[in-house]
């Protein structure tokens, strides 16, 4: 009984419950006594006891320091052994958990979705039976989509390209390396051409024969395909994107150099300038004819002719000029930083 | 639902998961241009052929040929080694 008593006694809670019974004075009453101790020390000479002092603190600086460094090397050891695998193990879940939840959401949506080419879905709504009844007269396009997306809502079409256009100039302030004031190549330009001519090949025959035979033929794709954008699949932006992967073949084949003859920075600002300010002012005319009940004056043409749907031609060329440039920009940026 | 669909379907399944799954992130961007690819073939079938024709000329040339130079970028592209030892 007595030695359990005496292990209750040493135990924490013994001595929180001691300590919150006698308020403070437990505690008190033995820093009082380790003071006491302490201070009875055998003083000899001033010199020694300031000798004893010293060594005393040099000591317990040393020991400091020593726990410190051993705390660093656990947690360093932690770090690099048991937290690493920690830590990828909660990436894992992490990233299983953040799956399936969109898994899981994703598909709860299409469940709820109706079926496909179902007529009473809530899309097929008084508003695209006109655009079906109504869009080959109103507009003049035989491609019911060209005449949706450049005449309906040919304002959302200019906030796209007026997107891609923001795009292009964010990705030239970013990566654009800018020369000297006299001309001369800044070190970083002259770093980024070498790391790019590193890798690129030089005048590789097989590259510029096929470029000889395929540029042309995807120029001729993406032109056919921007112009007649009104009366079959296509339009600005697929044409656009094809032009520009046909300039961006021909980059790669023949070098910056011989695209930079018919290509610059000024060309990019101009062309996009004039298609976007032209794509503006034509919506701007149309919209205010059409507010104010106005004859537009356009003509619709015979529906199917090549000049035919009014300003939907003149729309998609200047959408896919944007597109081309702007795509084209792109790549050059991301290779070496300018053209 | 023919045969055709399902294979396509089946092969758009593969694609997805085999982008996430490979190490070698130019192995992954060709798969990712084969995944655009059978899209642009999927919008055909569903009868949006405009779709299609965006989905081929972006997703699998322009989004491919950025990847593409992003990755030289960041020197992700092993380039033959003797070509390099010549450059050094």
């Amino acid at each position: 009984m007595s030695k359990r008593r005496s292990d209750w006694e040493s135990r924490p809670q013994a001595r929180i419950r001691k300590w919150y019974k006698e308020g403070f004075l437990a505690l008190d009453n033995e820093i009082i006594n380790h003071l006491t101790q302490t201070t009875q020390l055998p003083l000899h000479t001033e010199e020694e006891v300031v000798a004893q002092q010293e060594a005393m603190s040099t000591r317990q600086r040393e020991r400091t320091l020593a726990l410190e460094r051993l705390d660093q090397y656990n947690m360093l050891t932690w770090a690099r052994t048991r937290g690493r695998k920690a830590i990828t193990r909660l990436h894992v879940i992490l990233a299983l958990a953040l799956g399936a939840m969109m898994i899981f959401f994703l598909l709860e949506t299409v469940a709820q979705m109706p079926r496909f080419g179902d007529p009473a879905t809530p899309g097929a709504n008084i508003v695209s039976e006109r655009y079906i009844t109504k869009g080959l007269e109103e507009t003049g396009a035989t491609n019911i989509v060209s005449g949706m997306i450049l005449d309906y809502r040919a304002f959302d079409t200019l906030g796209e390209a007026t997107v891609l256009f923001v795009a292009a100039s964010a990705v030239l302030i970013l990566l654009r390396i800018d020369r000297n004031k006299d001309g001369s190549p800044v070190q970083e330009l002259i770093a980024a051409e070498s790391d790019d001519q590193h890798y690129e090949p030089r005048n590789d025959r097989i590259l510029q024969g096929s470029a000889m035979v395929l540029v042309p033929t995807i120029f001729l794709y993406g032109i056919y395909i921007i112009l007649n954008g009104h009366l079959s699949p296509g339009g600005g932006f697929s044409g656009g994107a094809i032009i520009s992967a046909g300039l961006i073949l021909y980059l790669d084949a023949f070098g910056f150099e011989k695209a930079g003859r018919f290509f610059t920075y000024k060309t990019f600002t101009w062309v996009s300038f004039f298609s976007l300010m032209f794509y503006a002012l034509a919506k701007a005319y149309s919209f205010y004819c059409g507010v104010n009940n106005l004859p537009s004056g356009i003509p619709l043409g015979m529906p199917g002719a090549i000049l035919s749907g009014g300003l939907i031609m003149p729309l998609n060329i200047a959408v896919g000029m944007v597109v081309a440039c702007t795509m084209y920009i792109f790549y050059a940026l991301f290779r070496k930083g300018g053209l | 639902m023919t045969f055709v669909h399902v294979a396509l379907l089946g092969m758009l399944i593969v694609c997805a998961l085999a982008v996430s799954l490979t190490r070698n992130l130019l192995t992954s961007l060709i798969v990712y241009m084969a995944y655009s690819l059978i899209m642009a073939i999927i919008w055909m079938f569903l009868e949006s052929p405009d779709l299609a024709i965006t989905e081929a000329a972006v997703g699998a040339g322009i989004t491919s040929v950025l990847f593409f130079v992003t990755l030289k970028k960041i020197h992700a592209i092993k380039g033959d080694s003797e070509h390099e030892q010549a450059q050094k």
